[in-house]
């Protein structure tokens, strides 16, 4: 164990970093993308199906299929690696928004815009609040998926934790594939704890279960 | 004209007409109650008038100015709006519930609290609600809640959509009592649906009857129960209202004797025991020739004097308590009950007298009030009693 720190100690830091780097670009990109059409999508419910079977198709698209896919389109490296893990990343945070989103009482959203709310207004001060622990499940569930796939990234040269899993599984040697799969394992537990507590503190006060 | 709806109409896709044609002027302070079966389209026109549905053709003017041409985001603002879910925002303290219109119209803080205090006043809640969620109040609190939120930024009508359909007999009827309370105190216009009948009654100055998308009737509450309009208004009326309101807005005239025994004043007082006599009575109504009424003389009196050789006219107590013939039964009962009168002349505009009503009239009006419901039941009694009559 310590002798595995000395020799990998300094590398393992770095491939850490890469693969808290892929995951959490592609998680932000897909929240940045997702959130909001989502929230289009409640405006435009003919849509919806569609949008979201579409997101569905990708998602069922074989992980190392799609990354295989990106190297012809956009070469090797981690951006083809975090294109592929924000298309992963899009569907749960699309989906649950669009299910917390609807999932808001009706008479609430008759009340906003009866008594003066402007569409925004409404978005923002009372739909998106209300949704957000739905929302942020969706974010939770991505935010794992992403961490998990991000090892897979490593086969068209994106680096991350990956790296020490395959070359674990090409020299026969199971320390490595433990010590690429335990901070994986690690990451994926801490960053749901953290969002965890984010989503508590998005949680209005008065729906906090 | 406050509020002026002119022929409105809304169609939805397939021909299917919410609301057919519907013209109504509301002048300020009015309580106008839409009332109908589900699917009448009052609902509809409530949300006409704020633009939460785009009438298909017609138009809302407010102060005259077209609704259509103004933004619908500012109108609602302007517009008190309270519906049956309450849709009080769960996220939000009870404080920022009732001032979220004046913050959207960036009043200041100190304005907003003071506002607030204000409002859960009117509500007639305690302070300390302010500060609390909705969830933690009851379903009445809440809509109490709901109803003042519609007063914070001063709006003059107040649309309000089934907002008591929802609550137990008791709270809405509290509740009922609470915008009364408030529509006599801040003088506030208005527009109510409503499926409940005694709850327009109650409320209204003046009540739709609208069925499939088309005004049956307007008219005041007394005019509906007095003239329902055709067959639909009278059902939706029902029998029984109709009949306990019938004493209520019967006019005098129509339950009143229409023969009182009376005099004219100048005849002598041997003749007026004489008619006194012939009628079994101990008091006589005194008119002019023109059958004016002028006075009331009783027999206490007519004794004291019967030997001084006046006339009627003289001796008679000009002060005599009477009655419209026109005037509604359900405001001279009391008054004369409290007054102890044993008997009422009823006068015509002209002031000449008509009729009469006496204890024994009003003894008859509550009879069939209150036992007209079990008018078949009673038959059966008494028939019941002619047999027994016949077995002695």
């Amino acid at each position: 164990m310590i002798s595995f720190f000395q020799t990998n100690g300094a590398e393992l830091l770095v491939k850490i970093w890469q693969h808290i780097y892929l995951s959490f670009v592609s998680l932000g990109l897909g929240i940045i993308v997702a959130v909001p059409v989502a929230v289009g999508l409640t405006r435009a419910k003919k849509l919806a199906g569609f949008v979201i079977g579409l997101a569905s198709v990708l998602q069922t698209i074989p992980s190392m299929a799609l990354l295989a896919l990106m190297i012809p389109i956009f070469g090797i490296g981690s951006f083809p690696a975090i294109v592929a893990l924000f298309i992963y990343s899009l569907l749960p945070i699309l989906r649950n928004t669009y299910i917390g989103l609807n999932n808001v009482d009706p008479s609430v959203l008759d009340a906003a815009k009866g008594i003066g709310m402007s569409n925004m207004q409404s978005i923002m001060q009372v739909e998106l609040k209300l949704a957000a622990p739905v929302i942020m499940s969706g974010i939770r569930l991505s935010a794992t998926f992403v961490i998990a796939w991000a090892t897979l990234a490593s086969y068209i040269g994106a680096g991350g934790l990956g790296d020490f899993i395959f070359n674990g599984l090409n020299l026969y040697r199971s320390d490595l594939i433990l010590g690429g799969s335990i901070p994986v394992i690690i990451l994926a537990l801490i960053t749901d704890y953290i969002l965890g507590k984010i989503e508590y503190l998005l949680t209005p006060k008065s729906i906090r279960a | 004209m406050l509020l002026s709806l002119e022929h409105l109409r809304k169609e939805y896709p397939g021909h299917k007409v919410a609301v057919n044609d519907v013209t109504l002027h509301i002048e300020a302070g009015e309580f106008v109650c839409f009332i109908g079966t589900s699917g009448s389209g009052k609902t509809t026109v409530l949300r006409m008038i704020n633009r939460m549905l785009m009438p298909t053709s017609g138009t809302v003017l407010i102060n005259g100015e077209d609704t259509s041409k103004l933004d619908p985001v500012k109108l609602r603002r302007k517009l008190g709006y309270v519906i049956q879910n309450i849709g009080l925002m769960p996220h939000m303290t009870i404080r920022e519930n009732i001032t979220l219109v004046p913050k959207l119209l960036k009043w200041s803080q100190e304005k907003r609290d003071a506002k607030a205090i204000e409002l859960i006043k009117l509500a007639q809640l305690p302070e300390e609600f302010l500060d609390r969620y909705p969830s933690e109040l009851s379903g009445g609190q809440q809509q109490r809640i709901g109803v003042v939120r519609a007063f914070a930024a001063d709006q003059d009508i107040i649309l309000m959509d089934e907002p008591f359909g929802a609550l137990d007999p008791i709270t809405r009827e509290s509740l009922q009592d609470l915008v009364q309370d408030l529509q006599q105190r801040l003088g506030k216009t208005f527009i109510f649906v409503t499926h409940d009948m005694d709850e327009a009654l109650r409320l209204a100055t003046k009540v739709v009857i609208m069925d499939a998308g088309d005004v049956m009737q307007i008219d005041s509450p007394e005019n509906i129960l007095k003239h329902p309009a055709n067959e639909f208004v009278t059902n939706l009326i029902g029998e029984e209202r109709l009949i306990q309101a019938r004493p209520s807005v019967t006019p005098v005239g129509q339950i009143m004797l229409k023969s009182p025994i009376y005099i004219t004043q100048d005849q002598s007082l041997p003749t007026a025991l004489e008619t006194m006599h012939k009628s079994r009575v101990d008091t006589l109504l005194v008119t002019d020739a023109n059958r004016v009424l002028r006075g009331v003389v009783d027999i206490e009196t007519l004794n004291d004097e019967f030997n001084s050789g006046k006339t009627v006219g003289d001796i008679m107590d000009d002060k005599v308590f009477y009655v419209f013939e026109n005037s509604v039964v359900r405001d001279t009962v009391n008054r004369i009950l409290k007054m102890g009168y044993k008997n009422v002349p009823v006068v015509n505009k002209e002031y000449q007298l008509v009729g009469i009503v006496t204890r024994a009239t009003l003894v008859d009006m509550v009879y069939n009030a209150l036992w007209s419901q079990d008018e078949d039941a009673n038959d059966q009694t008494q028939i019941g009693n002619k047999e027994a009559n016949v077995d002695d």
